[in-house]
């Protein structure tokens, strides 16, 4: 395969190894994907073509659309392709966590249309007050969303956004020292075991990791009690004797690089690198996962909300839809976009987990100010014990 | 000073931006950050200043203790070790000839040009399992055994993702903070002492412990507090170096201001790492005081 050209930037965030890596990761593996998917569908694929190419937004006012997005986190030239059919131009900026977008709008819109939080921050931001409900009647492409999608536990009724990426956490390791051979099928492997002691990368995101540890503790994600919360503490602070680092979301890294044997990462990223080494692979647990979703909203106070609508509506069209997941590969939950994508991409299962794991994955909710600062707490003492 | 009035409309002309920008963009975001730190959560983004000390009281639960302690060792650790490394340095550029002392300068200030994450990330490629140091040893661990040497297999040896691993990235960033005030104070100082010490008959080890240690000493004391207070309060390097055990400060702080979403908590933090810091120079400040007595005396 032709070597994948990084932008400085993308290097930059590559050797930061944040959150954000995973997105510039996918988006250097898109590339290539996107290089020989072209044949199939040309560059720059037709836009929503309604009124003869145009799309006419009732009541557009005009103004350019302030989109703020992930990094690398879009199609080619979606933003183009919208200008030219509705003539309004899209600018957009970049957010490289959940947290700098809430804390971004905590002192109110500083003007922006759209938005792109995580399922649970759909919550969060909702009930801070900073989100305005979606008018349905404005985004008829919402037919094209798989069902399962669409009545979430952190947006029930998706009454304020529309979901446009899902990933899911779960276990990459290295094929060639996994003991006889046995693939990890068990949190067990990395949270309560000392099996591949030094070799094991937890992450390092305290809330997703305590969650993890209830779901291995027979639990649902969203179980909380302070004795729950209790007993998974001393299951970390225990494992923390095995574990090789706390990552920052760069455990494909670590695994890439035999750091690491084991780690706890997210489909994505491990689908990223199998391309570069075919000796990893990754498991969703039997206990069951975590789901991430990001997704579409319009804050409260945004300045065209007419054109934001528009917006959502051209992004949740197939062929658009289909255009972007050739661009960044992450999981789509945008049913006739997917059907438009070719097998590689559809049938990788890294990417498309078997349905029957995904079936025992749950999304995390948003259960409070005081739940997230007593389990940062936790992680805490897990971090300070000795 | 007898043109004062007069100057006074040139001493504000001059001094006008520097005076709003200091206000504006340090003194006020500070003094938010101090009242935040006696506040409550009032719901997702609401503040209440109630004057509480609940914030400073949670900093004295055993895990934050634990932390702060923790970093207060590392970045001292860290700063002894730059100091040992610093001063051999500092006296070289000394006593250099101009051209050498602006290489060696130059040499110093060098890997500022560089980011700070991209200098980690290099200490990382160094420093990881399959990473250029343990290559060598191995390379070397082979060409032994092709010897004939029985040394068995070459065990990697684990240096990154624990405390030694932080320290020395914390001695590689802040090295040249030690070097620079160090140089500043030998610089200056008046060589005929150094000459008359040898000419009386000390030794080199005496005049340097006897005549330039003392003489560097205001040097000293600056670059030791350059140093310990940046290295108290990094964080990338403990977040990209340390292992599971190893949280330093300034990753708890980040955490209270984004994940947590614990402001006020962030706040008492960082202020306390502030007055951890006013404590040093206060206690530098102490120093130099009694050292400009003795040798007034």
């Amino acid at each position: 395969m032709a070597e994948i050209k990084l932008t400085p930037e993308e290097t930059a965030l590559f050797l930061k190894g944040n959150s954000r890596s995973r997105r510039a990761f996918m988006a250097a593996f898109g590339a290539t994907a996107a290089a020989f998917s072209l044949a199939a569908c040309s560059k720059g694929s037709a836009p929503a073509a309604k009124d003869g190419g145009k799309i006419v937004i009732e009541g557009s006012e005009k103004a350019p659309l302030k989109f703020y997005n992930w990094d690398t986190y879009i199609g080619e030239t979606t933003l183009d392709d919208f200008k030219a059919a509705s003539d309004v131009p899209v600018e957009m900026t970049l957010f490289a966590s959940n947290d700098e977008l809430f804390a971004k709008f905590r002192a109110g819109n500083p003007g922006y249309d759209v938005i792109m939080p995580s399922n649970e921050y759909v919550t969060r931001m909702a009930e801070a007050g900073m989100l305005q409900p979606l008018d349905h009647a404005k985004i008829p492409n919402m037919k094209n969303i798989a069902p399962e999608f669409l009545d979430p536990d952190f947006d029930k009724g998706r009454k304020f956004s529309m979901p446009y990426t899902w990933l899911v956490l779960g276990i990459g390791y290295r094929k060639s020292a996994m003991k006889d051979g046995v693939a990890p099928d068990s949190w067990k492997y990395v949270l309560d075991s000392d099996q591949y002691k030094g070799k094991i990368s937890l992450l390092g995101e305290s809330m997703d990791l305590f969650r993890l540890t209830f779901k291995y503790l027979g639990h649902s994600v969203n179980d909380y009690t302070p004795e729950l919360l209790k007993q998974a503490e001393a299951i970390l602070v225990k494992q923390k004797a095995f574990v090789k680092n706390f990552h920052d979301d760069n455990g494909q890294d670590l695994l890439l690089s035999k750091e690491v044997d084991i780690v706890i990462e997210y489909n994505g990223d491990i689908a990223q690198v199998k391309k570069e080494d075919d000796d990893l692979d990754f498991i969703i647990p039997k206990e069951g996962s975590l789901l991430n979703s990001d997704c579409m909203c319009i804050p409260k106070g945004a300045p065209s909300p007419n054109n934001a609508h528009a917006f959502i509506n051209y992004i949740l069209d197939a062929k658009v839809g289909a255009a972007i997941s050739k661009t960044i590969l992450y999981p789509t939950p945008n049913a006739a976009a997917k059907a438009l994508m070719d097998d590689a991409y559809k049938n990788n299962p890294i990417i498309f987990p078997p349905a029957d794991k995904l079936a025992k994955c749950e999304y995390g909710k948003f259960l409070g100010q005081e739940y997230a600062q007593s389990i940062e707490s936790a992680m805490n003492r897990v971090r300070a014990a000795k | 000073m007898q043109n004062w009035f007069e100057n006074k409309r040139f001493f504000w002309a001059t001094m006008l931006a520097p005076t709003v920008w200091f206000l504006a963009f340090f003194v006020a975001p500070m003094a938010l950050v101090w009242a935040y730190s006696f506040g409550e959560n009032a719901g997702p983004v609401n503040i209440a200043i109630t004057g509480t000390f609940g914030n400073y009281a949670k900093a004295f639960r055993p895990e934050i203790i634990q932390v702060l302690s923790d970093s207060v060792v590392l970045a001292f650790i860290a700063t002894l070790i730059c100091l040992v490394l610093a001063f051999p340095v500092a006296i070289a550029m000394t006593f250099a000839d101009d051209k050498t002392k602006s290489w060696l300068l130059l040499l110093i200030m060098l890997p500022f040009w560089t980011n700070l994450l991209i200098r980690t990330y290099a200490l990382i490629a160094m420093m990881r399992t399959e990473g250029f140091i343990n290559f060598s040893f191995a390379f070397f661990h082979n060409i032994a055994v092709s010897l004939g040497f029985n040394l068995g297999d070459y065990v990697p040896m684990e240096l990154l993702y624990n405390k030694s691993a932080i320290v020395i990235g914390l001695v590689y960033v802040h090295l040249p903070f030690m070097v620079l005030p160090l140089y500043a104070a030998l610089d200056k100082l008046d060589r005929s002492l150094i000459e008359a010490s040898l000419d009386l008959g000390a030794g080199h080890m005496t005049t340097m412990w006897k005549i330039v240690v003392p003489l560097a000493l205001p040097g000293i004391a600056a670059g030791l507090v350059i140093t310990f207070i940046p290295a108290m309060g990094a964080y990338l390097t403990p977040d990209l170096l340390g292992g599971p055990n190893d949280l330093m400060i300034a990753t708890l702080i980040e955490r209270q201001f984004k994940r947590a979403n614990d402001w006020p908590f962030g706040s008492a933090l960082s202020f306390i790492l502030m007055y951890v810091t006013l404590i040093f120079f206060a206690l530098r400040t102490f120093f130099e005081a009694r050292g400009g007595k003795v040798s007034a005396h």
